[in-house]
């Protein structure tokens, strides 16, 4: 038994969650393969979004599978630590930004 | 970054026989890894067979005046392998009566041959369609003498085949050497001022790209679309193919793969991305390969582990195109790096 929650050579095992649900997951993969294919967007530029997402979900798998990706991609590490930080700085916005909802709050209640 | 090849270092990778037995047995436990051969055998492609004969590979010598990180040649400086005017002799014959259409000139740097422009010369005469120098570019630039190739190669109507690992200085020159980008640019460039790469022109300058580390190559079309468009907006630099290679777990890459402890990932993603539409058209089923001692192999990466044609015909001097068309492709666990994904091949994808 493993001593870890996340195991790096369980995401290439991903693939075996259809074997317990083959309708949900084949549709799962069908539509995850078609969203990275390129359309408006490259799928370079899709990588490097899937690329801060999965710093901001905090997916250890995900930041492995689209790190591994982006170099293959030819995407240097500059770019890939730029879109990191256009996540880090969503994710820091999103957080402030509900400091107003706190000032409206102290705001209303705090005489 | 090494200065020396793995030879002159007494690395004990050098010896091919050590890299048969890591490749064979490695640190996978025996079955945990399929053998090559099994996986081709469940798509009836055992053995593997040569189809018409169109390329014919010459490694003029292993000595380079780099000495990259990923080098399957183990090339270098320091590395004397030179193939003498009398082996040349006898690959010029084969060049005149061969059915080949294309002549693929290789190394190391194939123009630190002493005699590689007199072969040139007189390989061009025999009247092969495609006649390829793989020029590793900084060499145009290394030393006065080797200025005027640009010119040398368009008077002999030469197809160039360059590696540049990557359009970023940072990335290329990790892999190459430090100075190698500011070099490969300026080589670039005086390609282009004679009309190589340019669009519409017959001289052919073709790129090739292979990962600046353990990791596959992604997409070829979308990677040459990013270097076309980087190079032309930063340097103004034209070329018309990007073929994109897959590193083979062979030589100091393999070195590479062991000390970074990437080799277990990096064989088990080859295999888990073996794609058996690939094997039909793997190189070595259209090319025989010549050393520089002029012995003969299925590949350039067969060359190097020194697994000779299966044949009885092993060497140039006695060369039969029949007898050869008559052989089995030797194989092992380094050509899941010819069929992983799209395919790799000294032209880029094959599937
Ligand atoms: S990869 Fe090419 S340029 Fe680099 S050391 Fe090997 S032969 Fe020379
Ligand atoms: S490594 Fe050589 S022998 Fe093996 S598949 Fe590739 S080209 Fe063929």
């Amino acid at each position: 038994m493993s001593k870890n929650y996340y195991d790096a050579a369980d995401l290439r095992k991903f693939g075996k969650i259809i074997e317990w649900n083959e309708e949900l997951g084949t549709k799962f993969f069908d539509y995850y393969g078609k969203v990275f294919e390129d359309g408006a967007l490259s799928a370079r530029e899709k990588s490097l979004i899937a690329l801060a997402v999965a710093h901001t979900e905090q997916c250890p798998y995900c930041i492995d599978a689209y790190t591994k990706d982006s170099l293959q991609k030819g995407i240097t590490k500059e770019e890939m630590m730029e879109a990191v930080h256009v996540g880090a700085a969503i994710k820091s916005g999103a957080t402030l930004v509900h400091g107003v909802q706190m000032m409206n709050i102290v705001n209303k209640l705090d005489s | 970054m090494a200065t020396k090849s793995l030879k002159a270092r007494n690395n004990d990778i050098a010896n091919t026989q050590r890299q048969l037995e890591i490749l064979s047995n490695g640190i996978f436990a025996n079955g945990e890894l399929p053998t090559f051969a099994t996986k081709i055998k469940e798509t009836n492609q055992f053995p593997l067979r040569p189809k018409k004969l169109e390329i014919l590979q010459i490694n003029l010598g292993y000595m380079c005046n780099q000495v990259c990180d990923h080098c399957h040649v183990d090339a270098g400086p320091d590395r004397k392998e030179i193939m003498t005017i009398e082996t040349m002799n006898q690959c010029l014959e084969v060049i005149k009566k061969t059915g080949a259409h294309t002549l693929d000139l290789t190394g190391g740097a194939p123009e630190m041959n002493p005699n590689f422009r007199w072969f040139v010369e007189e390989a061009s005469k025999a009247g092969i369609k495609d006649f390829i120098v793989r020029s590793n570019l900084t060499i145009i630039k290394a030393n006065k003498k080797y200025h005027d190739l640009p010119d040398f190669f368009k008077k002999h109507g030469v197809h160039v085949v360059s590696s540049l690992p990557h359009y970023t200085k940072g990335k290329t020159d990790k892999q190459r050497g430090d100075g190698v980008f500011d070099k490969s640019i300026e080589a670039l460039k005086s390609l282009n001022e004679v009309g190589y790469g340019m669009p519409n022109s017959d001289l052919k300058l073709d790129l090739v790209y292979n990962p600046s580390g353990a990791f596959l190559p992604g997409n070829q079309q979308a990677l040459e679309q990013d270097f076309k468009k980087a190079l032309k907006a930063d340097f103004d630099i034209n070329f018309h193919n990007l073929f994109a290679i897959t590193n083979l777990p062979i030589s100091r890459f393999l070195d590479y793969l062991i000390a970074s402890e990437n080799y277990e990932d990096y064989m088990t993603a080859l295999v888990d991305a073996f794609n058996p539409s690939a094997v039909a058209n793997v190189m070595c089923t259209n090319t025989i390969s010549v050393s520089w001692d002029g012995f003969l192999y299925d590949c350039d990466f067969n060359q190097m582990l020194n697994l000779k044609v299966a044949s009885k015909v092993q060497h140039i001097s006695a060369y039969n195109e029949e007898l050869l068309q008559n052989r089995n492709i030797v194989i092992n666990q380094h050509c899941f790096g010819c069929t992983a994904g799209a395919g790799s091949s000294c032209q880029g994808v094959v599937a």
